[in-house]
């Protein structure tokens, strides 16, 4: 029976796949795309170096590599990656290879390009500064040589025939002349005077424009100079001191004829350079925007070829029989998707004769949990996982948490106004979904809040319903219908100072003189009258209606888990459960706070204002019902804690016997009943079945083995605890829900705050000059507070408390969350992820 | 007195057509199960809120302390007609 329903888990079945080695690779590929299936690691202990496809898996690796190489190269040039949004299907292996190749080119490509480009950059930029040095020193010579008889021999090379000139000519001068930085100018020609001892004779001017530097790359401000000197030693020195100062030297001949010559010589080679860097850059940029096409599939596609051969890792190799024994999880109603993928992949991979066999099998392992979910119901269920994930195949909370956590936020929240604002703000969400999806993928904030906007939007609509039963719009009410109170006091004592107040009762009676009907005897139709807002005791008298409310709701729902409680006893077949644990649950439950609940309403329906002293006070009696404490009914003793109906002392005693009886009985009654059966099992033969083996690793059977039966004092302990935490829990639950009142009273005073504090102060400015801008500028300081304070910061709290409402006191009653998560092999989430690291 | 039985009987049967009823109208679907839930639990929940809140002020035990000088309002904006 596969009754899917939204009330469990799926029912799922674990199964075997026999793939033939050529059509494993396409079935693996047709049911990534599917995302249905669960596969179970069959080589648990393997080392993932010993595993069967780790080759390929390197392969894919190294061309992860070059295509990250790529892609920061394509970043650099600021050159667009095109996003068509299309999805690749995984390639067949024979395409892996001519991806291989092509990746493999482009990178290579790229790579000499990158080294030529720096090489002719490094040269143009050399012969850029050798073409200063030439313009710079030619004004040097011409001031001292102006008839160019070579008086000076360019000391640059170490020709030795240039040293023998030098030492013939005497008298003649050597000089050096090359570029160096401007910073290091003034520090160069400091050393350069102390140690050669201000022999030497320094020119240098400066080179106007920015050039780069042929080391670095990098522009900067250059200078040329000249140093002129004699002697061999001084050479050697200067030398040196050029190479400290990282200046560059350049031949530079004293000729004018062969100085020309070299210029000339210069601008062809500059301008050939220049060409040739051009084209190169040309042909890289070409290369780069052709690759960054197709950069973003080819990564979806490794992405895809990567996973695959990561899950065939974990398939066992049968080689007697030629082929991949694989195990996996599939919900029972998938079943047929998958026969139909594991049909087509083989019909892919041109394999048809022999086809994939799919083989259920039983065993007692846990399945995972797996809900079908949507993406409205997406959100809640990650609430309640959030606490557990699911035991297999027990009730799912989401489906009423989906109503009730937005109806308790907006009882703590109540207020219409605020309310409305968080609607249009989930409303927008929703509406523009498919626009927004895609933005702000990086903020943290946004995408919680993007994420739970079905949620915001229910919070928002029950906190407009119920800001308008507490009629709070931004901390005023509103008078739709007319108020049931009217003032009809006189002028004498109207025109006094002081409070008065008006008269409860609807109709006259003996203790009032001069009695004047003030209320009508009918409730305001829907919600809280307004005339409480303007009163004085409001809160007395809201406090009184929230927190019966509270406690009225929270013993619903709880006595609602119980109930569910039932239902996976009645679904897991667990009938003694149903005596020994939901019974004594449901009757204590009910016959002290059920009665509670009853005494709340009669007091509500039968008590006038006229009996308003003599009304009963629940709480005492309540807890003289527990401490089975009656006050006699005498003159002195206050009416409030006399009993108030007939038989009531009988009725409660009976009340209390039957709830203290439940204690032990379900303290004792399951594991009486456990070892009554284990007395049943040793005394009669047993039939030991053999579960079909799940799989042919001796790990896996050892972990199949039928579990132990557990220790009997476990199983005392285990009750005793569930049945402490049962009983106190109730009533201190019961005590927790209050936080419902709490929270509604702390934000209706926060926004009634705001509004006489701030907004009033701009209201009450007269003038439309002054009165206007000031009204202006109060109203930004409160909307501001508002949106923090009360959506955020309240909205936040609430949100919380709602929370811990559910996951403490409502599933206590009845979730066990002991369930793993059901996570398919998919293509779709395993590429989100790969996006969202990046 | 009829006032308060007739609102009574209003929201009860309006809460009651949204849980009882409305979920038999639930075209089958695949979402059929979910919607009756939501339904039933909404009406439930509004219905219970909006009751206690009224069952609270039918008998009040006391009235409402007004400053005197916002009575004197009062008396004038609303009148004194009950």
């Amino acid at each position: 029976m596969s009754t899917s329903s939204i009330f469990r888990s799926e029912q799922m079945t674990l199964c075997q796949l026999f793939l033939q080695p050529d059509a494993a690779y396409s079935s693996i590929a047709e049911l990534g795309e599917l995302s249905i299936v669960q596969f179970r690691d069959l080589n648990p202990n393997v080392n993932s170096f010993q595993r069967k496809f780790v080759n390929e898996l390197r392969r894919c690796e190294e061309m992860e590599r070059k295509i990250r190489f790529l892609e920061s190269e394509i970043k650099k040039e600021e050159i667009p990656i095109v996003d068509t949004n299309e999805n690749p299907d995984a390639p067949k292996p024979r395409e892996l290879v001519d991806l291989e190749a092509m990746i493999d080119k482009l990178d290579y490509d790229l790579k000499q390009i990158n080294t030529n480009s720096d090489a002719l950059r490094k040269n143009f930029n050399e012969l850029t500064e050798l073409k200063f040095n030439l313009a710079m020193t030619q004004g040097f010579f011409q001031q001292v040589d102006p008839n160019g008889n070579g008086m000076f021999n360019d000391m640059t090379e170490e020709i030795t025939d240039e040293t023998q000139r030098m030492t013939s000519g005497g008298m003649k001068l050597g000089f050096v002349s090359g570029v160096i930085s401007r910073e290091r100018m003034n520090s160069f020609e400091r050393m350069l005077w102390r140690v050669c001892r201000g022999n030497v004779f320094l020119k240098s001017a400066e080179i106007p424009q920015l050039i780069e530097d042929p080391t670095t790359g990098e522009k900067a401000h250059k200078i040329v100079f000249v140093v002129f000197f004699q002697g061999e030693q001084l050479k050697t020195r200067i030398q040196k001191i050029c190479e400290g100062f990282r200046a560059n030297i350049y031949p530079c001949p004293e000729n004018g004829n062969e100085r020309r010559e070299l210029t000339m010589g210069l601008m062809t080679r500059l301008e050939d350079l220049n060409v040739v860097i051009n084209q190169t850059e040309d042909h890289r940029q070409r290369i780069l925007i052709e690759t960054s096409r197709l950069i973003r599939l080819w990564k979806i596609k490794l992405i895809k070829i990567k996973s695959i051969y990561f899950t065939m890792n974990m398939f066992n190799n049968d080689i007697a029989r030629k082929c991949f024994i694989a195990e996996c999880w599939i919900p029972t109603s998938y079943l047929e998707q998958v026969q139909l993928a594991l049909r087509k992949g083989s019909e892919i991979s041109g394999n048809v004769q022999v086809s994939t066999i799919l083989h259920q099998i039983t065993t007692n392992e846990k399945p995972p949990t797996y809900h079908k979910l949507n993406k409205f119901t997406q959100g809640f269920q990650n609430l309640v996982d959030a606490y557990g994930v699911a035991s297999y195949r027990e009730i799912n909370p989401m489906s009423f948490v989906l109503i009730t956590f937005p109806f308790l936020f907006a009882v703590m929240f109540g207020d219409a106004g605020h309310g409305l604002i968080v609607t249009l703000f989930a409303l927008w969400m929703v509406l523009k979904e498919d626009y927004l999806k895609d933005k702000g993928k990086n903020q943290e904030v946004w995408r919680i809040f993007f994420g739970g906007r079905y949620i915001i939007l229910l919070m928002g609509i029950f906190s407009i319903y119920t800001g308008l039963i507490y009629n709070d719009v931004f901390s005023k009410s509103m008078n739709l219908f007319g108020s049931s109170w009217k003032v009809k006091f006189d002028d004498n004592i109207l025109l006094k100072d002081g409070a008065v107040t008006l008269e409860p009762n609807p109709r006259p009676y003996s203790a009032a003189e001069h009695y004047v009907q003030m209320y009508s005897g009918n409730p305001y139709p829907i919600g809280l009258d307004p005339v409480w807002q303007i009163s004085e005791n409001k809160i007395t008298f809201t406090n009184s209606a929230k927190m019966k409310f509270a406690i009225i709701i929270g013993i619903m729902q709880m006595s609602f888990g119980v109930f569910l409680s039932l239902g996976n006893h009645l679904y897991f077949k667990h009938y003694y459960a149903i005596f020994l644990e939901f019974i004594p649950q449901i009757i204590f439950l009910l016959s002290i706070f059920g009665y509670l609940i009853i005494l709340i309403f009669y007091k509500w329906t039968t008590y006038l204002a006229e009996q308003a002293t003599d009304a009963p006070s629940l709480l005492i009696h309540l807890i003289n019902m527990m401490l089975m404490s009656y006050p006699t009914d005498d003159s002195k003793t206050p009416k409030s804690i006399v009993v108030f109906y007939n038989h009531q002392r009988i009725i409660q005693t009976i009340l209390l016997i039957v709830a203290v009886i439940c204690i032990p009985w379900l303290l004792i009654g399951k594991p009486i009943y456990i070892i009554v059966q284990r007395k049943k099992k040793t005394n009669s033969t047993e039939l030991v079945h053999q579960e079909s083996e799940a799989s042919n690793d001796i790990e896996m059977h050892e972990q199949n083995e039928p579990h132990q039966e557990v220790d009997m004092s476990e199983v005392w302990v285990e009750q005793g605890i569930h049945t402490i935490e049962y009983f106190l829990g109730c009533i201190s639950h019961t005590a927790s829900y209050l936080r419902l009142w709490a929270l509604s009273l702390a934000h209706a005073q926060l926004s009634e705050v705001l509004w006489t504090m701030v907004l009033r102060i701009g209201l009450s400015m007269g003038g439309i000059g002054l009165g206007g801008v000031a009204l202006f500028m109060v109203f930004t300081t409160w909307s501001t507070l508002t949106v923090f304070i009360l959506l955020l910061m309240e909205g936040l709290s609430a949100f919380l408390h709602a929370l811990r409402l559910h996951w403490v006191e409502f599933q206590s009653k009845f979730y066990k969350g002991e369930g793993y998560p059901f996570v398919p092999f998919s293509f779709q989430s395993i590429l989100e992820e790969a996006a969202a690291e990046n | 007195m009829e006032k308060f039985a007739i609102s009574i009987i209003v929201f009860t049967v309006f809460w009651g057509l949204i849980g009882g009823v409305l979920p038999f109208l639930i075209p089958k679907g695949p979402h059929r199960r979910l919607v009756q839930t939501m339904l039933m639990l909404t009406s439930a929940c509004c219905w219970l809120f909006w009751l206690c809140f009224y069952l609270h002020q039918y008998r009040p035990l006391f009235g409402p302390q007004i400053n005197s000088h916002e009575a004197r309002a009062l008396r004038e904006l609303w009148g004194q007609d009950l």
